[in-house]
């Protein structure tokens, strides 16, 4: 995107940089459409696509590109967009991203013009160069590889002293020393006018292992950018309801403290905040598992999240976080992530092992060959090759360059790493435990009808239900298969009616009906919307269906090894008859979220590995303290960021799947680190013995990254297929008796 | 050999206008939207269909 287009004089006062997140862009012509779209509407200076990002920038003066505008300019282009603001954490991924490419073009700039020269020196070694121009060639190779290295190793460098002020180790320690002393030697050895000098080697390794950052880097950005746009659309606008009581939509990320807003039926509350206007029923099954909804009224507080189901309500957003909930589940998630960051990743388990054994037999070597009798300057150079030889290549890029290719196999499959190290502690899972609502149940509603009801009924049903903005009236109207009546009376929060034949019909709650809600059995608890025609009646259940293919992934877990389990928020009323239709026997429900964590450190204690699957607010702290973690797309923000995967869609499939890739990605990682530890046991005495000369090393270490590199490739599906952005899945879902 | 005197000189300016090059395409945004720019390569929309 080119950054001069913010001069175009607009008439309309300076100009403003809007970002939408934009749905349902697959080719080039709808970037054109796209493009076009909105370069037509007056006001508008420029819009440029960001396909990869599936994201649009305009500039224009203020009322062009408000959020509503643009939004409806491109509904009725055919796409769906909503503003996106991005977060700082973005911004400083973009930034490190960009940091590593500039380090990775240095890098191979200098790894390439080095090489030349150090081609040229090797040659003339074996033949007759003129120890002047080996000097000359070696005190340029300097010149490049000093500021070089200096300016492309500084990811690991910063790395290095993070780790070693918290007193650890990690790979970019030994990586560290490695170039660092490679440079000196070389430095030192071309002082003296020396045969051999390493600058190749040194470079050369930052240039591969800054190769496998990149592409881990743009692997996470992928996903990174999947989760915002998705979490753009679940919060949408929010409307806001300004001084002189007209009303505004607005990103919600602009709101501020004491803002008054307003909801609609079916909106979803974007902020915390506190009833200020109204009352209403609201669906708090992200919040707390509960999938009954409860009434609110005013001065009562409402969390992110909540959805309203009918009615209208003003709410005022808070400034911080006050609810006793969420600050239980803040305080439970810091001590969780701290007992997890205690684990360590298996990258960091090799280079713990690795460092002090290489380097202590660079220092037996150095000492053995004093005692031979060598002097101080051979005994020094035999010790530096050591470390140069086995400086870490395969071994650094052995485990991230799987994780790489796995994390993009498991991209195909509808599933976002959030940690690479995800990868290693999905494939030791031993136990599954799923919350209910929301992951176990697909996140919309099913109609179920109570009883026998007459065909003509449940049709009249629907029918009216057309009328009705209320969210469970429009599952029940996908059903309909007339027109809506024409003369409707809607009474809001009560249900709509309407005058047939001389008889009066009803659609809503059981009490608008004439029904008593009591009388009313085998509801269980759950949402009903009764119909009345003259004096008949019927009453439909409204609920949270399993996933489609809930019951056949349970399965396929339980063949994978791994024992299903349920913790859920929600009553026992109606966690068990979801347990039962997935034939899971170990189930506890009205757990609030310590009673999760407690029930997962149970597990950990009792040796079990545990991979916590969940959605809800309730759910965040758990899936912290889970060995593993995944949530689906729909969880809330909070929850979402705490889970290692993300996934998508309608189909609780990828949870099945990413453990089968995480296995197969772990036994070629098994594999890499051992041929790394085979390539080191055969370098390393070539090395001690003082056979080492910089076209071995240069040769050793391309040979051994390549290998490991075309190993971790196997992690890729064999099968190549392109991903497709949102594969939301519309399949026929299974409803479960509550 | 003091054709290398200024033929290396030469090969390294030549290497650094390429790393610049480089550089200020990163600098420019010219590779945040990869996918992007390949699709827009075969949007034929803007051609004279007579052509």
């Amino acid at each position: 995107m080119g950054a001069s287009a913010s001069t175009v004089e607009s008439p309309g006062g300076p100009l403003q940089r809007a970002v939408f997140a934009v749905e349902g862009m697959h080719c080039a012509g709808c970037m054109r459409r796209v493009e076009e779209a909105l370069e037509a509407v007056p006001g508008i200076a420029s819009a440029r696509v960001n396909y990869t990002l599936g994201r649009v920038a305009i500039q224009g003066d203020k009322a062009a590109v408000e959020p509503r505008r643009v939004a409806d300019t491109l509904k009725a282009a055919g796409y769906d967009a909503t503003p996106f603001e991005a977060g700082t954490a973005d911004a400083a991924a973009e930034r490190d991203l960009k940091r590593l490419l500039l380090a990775l073009a240095v890098a191979g700039f200098a790894a390439m013009n080095i090489m030349l020269l150090s081609v040229s020196v090797w040659a003339g070694n074996a033949s007759d160069i003129a120890p002047e121009t080996r000097d000359l060639f070696h005190w340029i190779s300097a010149l490049i590889a000093l500021p070089a290295a200096a300016y492309a190793g500084r990811p690991f460098y910063e790395s290095a002293i993070k780790a070693l002020s918290a007193r650890r180790l990690n790979m970019d320690v030994p990586i560290t020393i490695g170039v660092m002393l490679a440079l000196a030697l070389s430095v030192y050895q071309t002082a003296i006018s020396a045969h051999h000098a390493y600058f190749e080697s040194a470079v050369m390794l930052l240039f591969f292992l800054l190769g496998g950052r990149v592409l881990e880097q743009m692997m996470r950005r992928k996903t990174r950018t999947l989760a915002g746009n998705l979490a753009a659309f679940r919060t949408g606008t929010a409307e806001r309801v300004n001084g002189n009581g007209s009303t505004e939509a607005v990103p919600p990320e602009l709101l501020q403290p004491g803002d008054l807003i307003r909801l609609k039926a079916g909106d979803r509350l974007p902020v915390d905040g506190t009833i200020a206007k109204g009352g209403a029923e609201f669906d708090a099954s992200m919040i707390t598992g509960e999938s009954r909804p409860v009434t609110l009224g005013a001065g009562d507080d409402l969390h992110a999240g909540s959805v309203i189901l009918n009615g209208t309500v003003d709410v005022t957003v808070r400034a911080t976080v006050g609810g006793s909930l969420i600050d239980d589940v803040q305080r439970l998630l810091e001590k969780a992530t701290e007992s997890r960051s205690r684990r360590l990743a298996l990258a960091d388990r090799a280079s713990q092992l690795y460092a002090p054994v290489v380097h202590a037999t660079a220092l037996l070597a150095a000492v053995g060959w004093l005692i031979a009798g060598a002097g101080l300057h051979h005994a020094v150079v035999v010790a530096t090759t050591v470390l140069i030889i086995t400086c870490p290549c395969a071994l650094a890029l052995a485990v991230p360059a799987v994780q790489v290719a796995a994390a993009g196999a498991m991209f195909r499959l509808g599933l976002f790493l959030n940690t690479g190290t995800a990868i290693e502690r999905l494939a030791e899972a031993d136990t599954v435990v799923f919350d209910k609502t929301g992951t176990l149940t697909d996140p919309s509603f099913s109609v179920r009808l109570l009883g026998d009801v007459p065909a003509d009924l449940a049709r009249l049903a629907a029918r009216l239900a057309q009328s009705s903005r209320h969210p469970l009236a429009t599952v029940l109207a996908e059903q309909a298969v007339e027109p809506p009546f024409a003369d409707i009376t809607e009474e809001p929060g009560r249900g709509v009616r309407a005058e047939v034949g001389g008889q009066d019909v009803r659609l809503g709650s059981p009490d608008f009906c004439g029904l008593d809600e009591a009388q009313i059995q085998d509801a269980g608890g759950a949402s009903l919307i009764a119909v009345r025609h003259g004096d008949r009646t019927a009453v439909f259940v409204v609920e949270q269906a399993l996933r489609p293919d809930a019951r056949a992934t349970v399965q396929r877990l339980r063949d994978l090894g791994l024992q299903p389990a349920i913790l859920s928020g929600d009553r026992e009323a109606a966690v068990a008859p979801v347990a039962a239709a997935l034939g899971i026997a170990d189930f506890a429900a009205g757990l609030d979220p310590r009673e999760k964590i407690e029930r997962i450190e149970q597990r950990a204690a009792a040796g079990q590995r545990v991979l916590m699957v969940g959605d809800g607010l309730n759910d965040a702290p758990a899936l912290a303290a889970a060995h593993v973690s995944i949530s689906p797309a729909t969880a809330v923000d909070l929850t979402q960021a705490q889970a290692d995967a993300v996934f998508l869609g309608g189909s609780l499939g990828p949870v099945a799947s990413a453990i089968v890739a995480a296995r197969r990605a772990r036994r070629l990682m098994t594999q890499n680190l051992a041929f790394a530890a085979a390539y080191n046991a055969l370098a390393i005495p070539i090395a001690v013995l003082g056979y080492v000369t910089p076209l071995i090393a240069a040769v050793a270490m391309s040979a051994s990254s390549l290998i490991v590199t075309a190993n971790a490739l196997r992690a890729l599906p064999r099968r190549h297929r392109v991903p497709s952005s949102a594969p939301l899945a519309t399949g026929k879902r299974e409803a479960v008796p509550a | 050999m003091t054709v290398l005197l200024w033929l290396v000189p030469l090969a390294l300016l030549l290497g650094l206008i390429g790393l610049g090059a480089f550089v200020w395409s990163v600098k420019s945004g010219q590779y945040e939207d990869m996918e992007g720019a390949a699709r827009r390569a075969l949007d034929d929309s803007d051609l004279d269909p007579k052509a």
